[in-house]
């Protein structure tokens, strides 16, 4: 049953990225469609990354409230960012190949996240812990952002990445190729590691018994995850619960938390409420830069539903 | 074998073990027996090396357990804790697939497959295999995870009170089996035990703690005896001897 439901989700994926390059093709059909194809490259990538990562994160975690950004690795990402501007200055860091810049972004989130998040997954902490220590961060990383874009020249501001929330209609297309590595590399890496995700998600005592090195597998799992979080917050700019939505979306349909359906799943779903729901809002309801706001309400909804149910990992 | 030698533990400034010193031989089963608190289940996590080892020493068939890679340890000891919670939307034949990790990181065999069968019906979940885990009684999840234990083909079982949730039937099953696998294919079993008649009954030996230490430890009916006891649990209870086995009439 889970395989017929993810050769669904496939083709929902496929109908959609189809309808998002189709749909009201005129006038230079051969440019708009390069155009196109350029943001669907990177709507897609937007989607398999979130889903990635935060199935990963819940996995690691052993909890399917907690995401990525509501740990505060997206606002971390903004923070590595205005730290360069910081310490380059805004001619510095616009000089720089923005390749290049990215690069060392990432793994300045890969540093800071490991090194933040590792002490805490050593042992599981329960949720409300967890959550807790999410809020803290992300506030604090918030705040040390507004903080160096206070102490910044206001010229050099102007460089640094400013959106506080995703926008799905202006992609950073400059950035999609090194981008699609990362997310390609990850995603790979993510399916080999799929075995040894099942008995993650069983604990560090049960995964430890089972000849799983804990310390060594959560550090390299979080790593992934800094990598696919930087792609995406790089890319459209921070997501709150976009992930959650989707994880939780990708469990209930191919009613699994065996990572070799839930991974693929959760990565078509993601494509699929992101390039669906742009082609839906470009040509269905006016406005598209609105699927943003909509995806973090349905997500922010989830957020509470599973609260309030008390799921427990 | 499993040596384990001069082995201390403390929590912070408490001390949990002291000084532990015990040699188990491979093939039999020994039930380590004691109040709550006496510090067992430290003393199986440190063996299982899920926890780091503090003080002192402790091999298994030759190999170091705080040195040795997880992967190789994973195949010679397989443990069962007192306190196992299993995520959610996971069958049981998946749970129990688990066990054979670490063969093949995670791809199955028809070996491996066959394993499983085999300790899904011999744990009487082959009807249950096909649900999930959270939608188990207790007993039954106990099972399953005994069952998962069981896969993992290991010379070294190390049970945390197994007989947790299970009924008296299930129960006694269990415990045969464990005999069984100790007598024919010479596996080494320990197992953490709260009803002291089935260990009188099914253990070849019995090691009684409490307060980290080692107090007793030698076949039942040198464990079994009023006085034994009343050291021990500090509860007096008569003991009889049927079928030349010692039991504790603690209930009375
Ligand atoms: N994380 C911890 N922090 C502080 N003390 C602990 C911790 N874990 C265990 N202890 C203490 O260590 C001692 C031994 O615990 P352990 O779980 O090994 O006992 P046990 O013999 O298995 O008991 P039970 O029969 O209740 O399972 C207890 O006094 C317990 O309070
Ligand atoms: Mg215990």
């Amino acid at each position: 049953m889970a395989d017929r439901r993810l050769l669904a989700l496939a083709a929902a994926a496929l109908l959609s990225a189809l309808a998002f390059l189709l749909i009201g093709l005129k006038g230079n059909i051969a440019f708009v469609l390069e155009l196109r194809l350029l943001k669907l490259a990177a709507l897609m990538q937007v989607g398999v990354a979130i889903a990635i990562s935060t199935v990963i994160f819940q996995t690691v975690t052993g909890n399917r409230i907690l995401t990525p950004s509501v740990m505060g690795l997206d606002a971390l990402y903004l923070f590595g960012q205005m730290l360069m501007v910081f310490l380059l200055g805004g001619v510095g860091y616009v000089s720089l190949d923005p390749q290049v810049k990215f690069a060392v972004e990432v793994m300045v989130l890969m540093v800071l996240a490991s090194g933040l998040l590792l002490p805490m997954l050593k042992r599981r902490l329960d949720m409300g812990l967890m959550l807790l220590a999410g809020v803290v961060f992300g506030v604090l990383f918030r705040s040390l952002y507004s903080l160096l874009a206070r102490l910044i020249d206001p010229n050099d501001f102007a460089v640094a990445q400013t959106a506080s929330f995703a926008n799905f209609n202006a992609v950073r297309t400059d950035l999609l190729a090194f981008a699609a590595v990362v997310t390609v590399l990850a995603a790979v890496l993510a399916w080999r590691a799929r075995h040894v995700l099942d008995v993650v998600s069983l604990g560090p005592e049960a995964a430890t018994g089972l000849g799983v090195n804990w310390a060594a597998s959560v550090t390299g799992l979080l790593l992934l995850v800094s990598a696919l979080v930087a792609v995406s917050t790089a890319l459209v700019g921070p997501v709150a619960f976009f992930g959650l939505l989707v994880a939780a979306l990708a469990e209930r349909l191919v009613v699994t938390r065996r990572h070799a359906r839930l991974l693929p799943a959760a990565a078509l779903t993601g494509i699929t409420v992101l390039v669906g729901g742009q082609t839906l809002f470009q040509h269905g309801f006016g406005s598209a830069t609105a699927l943003g706001v909509v995806i973090e309400f349905f997500g922010g909804l989830v957020f509470l539903l599973l609260l309030v149910l008390g799921s427990r990992s | 074998m499993i040596r384990i030698e001069n082995v201390s533990f403390r929590h912070r400034t408490v001390p949990i073990l002291s000084d532990i010193t015990l040699t188990i031989d491979k093939g039999g089963v020994v039930a380590l027996v004691g109040p709550n608190g006496a510090g067992k289940s430290t003393l199986l996590s440190l063996v299982a090396r899920l926890q780091p080892l503090q003080m002192g020493n402790i091999q298994i068939d030759g190999l170091p357990v705080d040195a040795t890679p997880g992967r190789q340890l994973a195949r010679v000891v397989a443990i069962l804790r007192q306190d196992t919670t299993v995520a959610s939307r996971l069958t049981v034949r998946e749970l129990v697939s688990f066990g054979r990790f670490p063969h093949g990181r995670g791809r199955l065999s028809a070996a491996d497959h066959a394993i499983v069968d085999a300790a899904l019906a011999r744990f009487d979940l082959a009807d249950l295999a096909g649900r999930f885990i959270e939608t188990l009684s207790g007993g039954q999840r106990q099972r399953a995870l005994v069952a998962m234990a069981f896969a993992q083909g290991t010379d070294y079982l190390l049970l945390d009170e197994p007989l947790n949730n299970l009924d008296m039937y299930y129960a006694r099953e269990l415990m045969r089996a464990l005999r069984a696998a100790a007598d024919e294919n010479g596996k080494t079993v320990v197992i953490v035990l709260h009803d002291i008649n089935q260990a009188s009954a099914h253990a070849d030996r019995i090691v009684a703690m409490k307060g980290g230490r080692i107090l007793a430890d030698g076949a039942p009916c040198d464990i079994l005896t009023p006085d034994m006891l009343e050291v021990v649990f500090g509860l007096r209870a008569p003991v009889e001897t049927i079928g030349g086995k010692p039991f504790v009439l603690h209930q009375l």
